[in-house]
């Protein structure tokens, strides 16, 4: 009998396999490929070994020290020349300028001119017509480094290192440390909006679930509202409260708090972010907090008082103690969400009130550095992680609960 | 927000001059500390709820100023009009744009559904291998910090020449969406009682039968809300649209965006007003279906 169980089991478990396969298989197609995709972009680069296939593996002879051999002078010029044909020159020289600045112009201007210039003997020599940068190690030097199609490159960038003259890895001067502050900035404004979320949503979720069932009605949809409310919405909200001839300004100058001439900066700035992202991220907070605040006995405060406890004391050793577990899964939450916010910082945080999520759009959308935007978002997806995988250990992950 | 930190010191120096030792704490200390508590708890609720009500009223300014006129304050029926509603229903990128977000929205949102309930049966069944790990690559697209989605699903969909298409978007929004609807059926599953199924069966049922007469109209509560939240998150979304998306996907938020980054106008104010109305009755709509799908159950029993 024992032997026919295994087959009775696997039908049951096929069909539950079945059912779950679709989603699974359109969430990896649409969801993880991308990702890992992206993921790929930040270590490999492939499109100067791609474009200077024959440079490259000339120069991998090449010492580093004094000159490359004719072959290598000979083979750039014909690879320039075919790729302006083909078009593929600015993408390869983006890559090898973003190594050197300058190099995009001298490779560009190389590739025009070779057509017109008369072949002096050697390559060397008429590249050297060309551009004096040919007969500069650095330039060769430059190109050998972008050739490479796996590269740490971005990472170094993304956390400020860099190579030293000696071939160690160190830190960039402080004054052209760029995306370790902003990081820093990232996980300070994020712990601080959890805490702000914390401190406001706490009493409103205590609200909720300990007023008499009509009015706990009430106070619920008042967080739902927002909850549902567009994001863009919200923010629009901000703008229009927080903006110098807005709503809170008008009324400090109208009330004759303010003179006109003092209205306060309170937004595109790191207020603006302040602000916007606690309102944002609050429901996140309460949600979880009134769920666990439900479920503790509304008798447990008063009896503790009735033995003797001041208020306070009662509310510190008898009901914050049972509310942990909320107090934890809003937190992680709200962090998890301020962490990887994009939108409201966009759009109400201004230059000192943006996070690392603008620089990754940035680099994507206007500096086309996409090496280093896949560093920036690989950095952060892997803290997210980190948080979600503890969210799912401590909180568990079915029982996430919306609205 | 500027009544919120007082309040908050007057909860402690309300409890500090109590004896360490007395028994029955002063009244008055007590009776502060519960003022103050309240009045910190009105301030966060205020907080809450003002700045999305204060929209509202400014909507029917008849300035293109974002604060109340004194025209406005002194109830003057010329200091408010409809010209910014009007301006919003006349405008053709507006209209565009709805019909662009209901086209994406609707059809991630049958995408979304269909596949998320699917998968939220298969993970209710005790059977199920690796439940908890699959559940974690399921829900990931809803923790996954919606840049790097955006930038993500740019780089692979434009490969695919799926960049500047309504399906890209349509693709991308239902793996936003799915998570939600997997979370909202398995809930209402918890509650479900696998015995009807039975008693079905053993009345001859067929499984087909049994899903679509008898499970499927009990869960149904729980597939529409999870239905509703995809659409929201559509309806909402703009980071993805915002990479993926060209002139001819742009959505609502998209179309807002644009209009905060380059010139706010109050006109985004009176389409602010439409969007917090969808707001409210979505909310409606899904506590009604959240009761209803208890006392469904209830009756069940």
């Amino acid at each position: 009998m024992k032997r026919f169980l295994p087959g009775l089991q696997a039908a049951p478990r096929l069909g539950a396999l079945a059912l779950v396969l679709p989603l699974l298989a359109f969430v990896t197609l649409s969801f993880v490929v991308p990702l890992a995709t992206l993921l790929g972009k930040s270590a490999y680069q492939p499109e100067v070994s791609q474009v200077f296939p024959q440079t490259i593996s000339a120069l991998a002879q090449w010492n580093g020290e004094g000159l490359p051999p004719e072959a290598a002078f000979a083979a750039i010029a014909e690879e320039l020349a075919k790729a302006l044909d083909e078009r593929t020159l600015p993408r390869a020289s983006g890559a090898i300028n973003r190594v050197q600045s300058g190099m995009r112009g001298v490779l560009n201007r190389t590739a025009r001119r070779l057509g017109r210039t008369n072949f002096a003997g050697t390559w060397r020599e008429t590249l050297a017509g060309i551009s004096s940068d040919w007969l500069k190690p650095r330039t060769w030097l430059a190109i050998r480094q972008a050739g490479a199609p796996f590269t740490l490159r971005h990472y170094l960038q993304a956390l400020d290192l860099e190579r030293k003259e000696d071939g160690g890895i160190g830190l960039r001067p402080e004054d052209s440390r760029v995306y370790t502050p902003l990081m820093w900035r990232t996980l300070l404004v994020s712990l601080g909006v959890t805490l702000l979320c914390l401190l406001i949503g706490y009493p409103i979720a205590y609200q909720v679930a300990n007023s008499p069932p009509k009015r706990s009605r009430l106070l619920l949809l008042l967080v739902l509202v927002p909850f549902w409310t567009s994001l863009l919405v919200r923010t629009t909200a901000w703008i229009v409260l927080l903006q110098r001839q807005g709503v809170i300004n008008g009324l400090l100058v109208g009330l004759g708090i303010l003179p006109n001439d003092a209205r306060l900066q309170m937004i595109y700035n790191m207020t603006g972010t302040f602000v916007a992202m606690t309102h944002v991220l609050l429901p996140f907070m309460v949600l979880p907090l009134y769920s666990v605040m439900r479920s503790i006995p509304s008798s447990h405060m008063p009896a503790a008082v009735s033995l003797g406890a001041s208020p306070l004391k009662a509310f510190r050793r008898v009901y914050l103690p049972q509310t942990l577990p909320g107090i934890g899964a809003g937190s992680l939450l709200v962090f998890i969400l301020a962490i990887g916010y994009y939108i409201t910082p966009a759009l109400v945080g201004g230059r000192t009130g943006e996070l690392i999520s603008s620089q990754i759009a940035y680099h994507v959308q206007t500096s086309l550095n996409w090496g280093l935007a896949a560093a920036l978002s690989s950095i952060l997806l892997v803290a997210v992680t980190v948080l979600y995988l503890i969210y799912s250990r401590v909180v568990g992950i079915e029982r996430m609960r919306l609205g | 927000m500027k009544s919120a930190p007082r309040a908050g010191k007057s909860i402690g120096s309300a409890s500090t001059p109590l004896p360490a030792k007395a028994r029955t704490p002063s009244f008055r200390g007590r009776r502060l500390g519960r003022y103050g508590f309240n009045a910190f708890c009105v301030a966060a609720f205020v907080f809450l709820v003002a700045p999305i009500l204060v929209i509202v009223p400014l909507s029917f300014n008849a300035e293109p100023y974002f604060t109340f006129t004194e025209g406005m304050l002194r109830l003057d029926p010329d200091a408010w009009s409809l010209r910014w509603y009007e301006a919003i229903l006349n405008d053709e990128a507006w209209s565009r744009a709805l019909a662009n977000s209901l086209l994406i929205g609707v059809a991630s949102t049958v995408l979304a559904t269909t596949l998320g309930t699917l998968a939220a049966l298969g993970l209710a069944s005790p059977s199920m291998p690796g439940r908890s790990l699959v559940t974690a690559v399921l829900i990931s697209p809803m923790i996954t910090p919606i840049i790097i989605v955006a930038v993500g699903v740019f780089f692979f969909y434009s490969g695919l020449g799926l960049g500047q298409t309504h399906a890209g978007l349509i693709l991308a929004h239902a793996a936003l969406g799915a998570p939600f609807v997997v979370i909202t059926v398995t809930a209402t599953l918890a509650g479900f009682d696998r015995t009807v199924l039975r008693a079905a069966a053993s009345l001859g049922a067929g499984p087909m039968r049994r899903f679509f007469r008898i499970q499927l109209p009990l869960i149904s509560p729980g597939v529409f809300s999870g239905g509703l939240f995809a659409f929201a998150a559509s309806f909402d979304e703009v980071v993805v649209v915002l990479f993926l998306g060209g002139l001819e996907q742009r959505t609502i938020p998209r179309q807002m965006w644009a209009g905060i980054r380059e010139q706010i106008s109050p006109a985004i104010l009176a389409l602010a007003v439409f969007l917090i109305a969808f707001a409210v009755v979505v909310l409606l709509t899904v506590e009604w279906l959240r009761n209803r799908s208890g006392s469904a159950q209830r009756s069940v029993h």
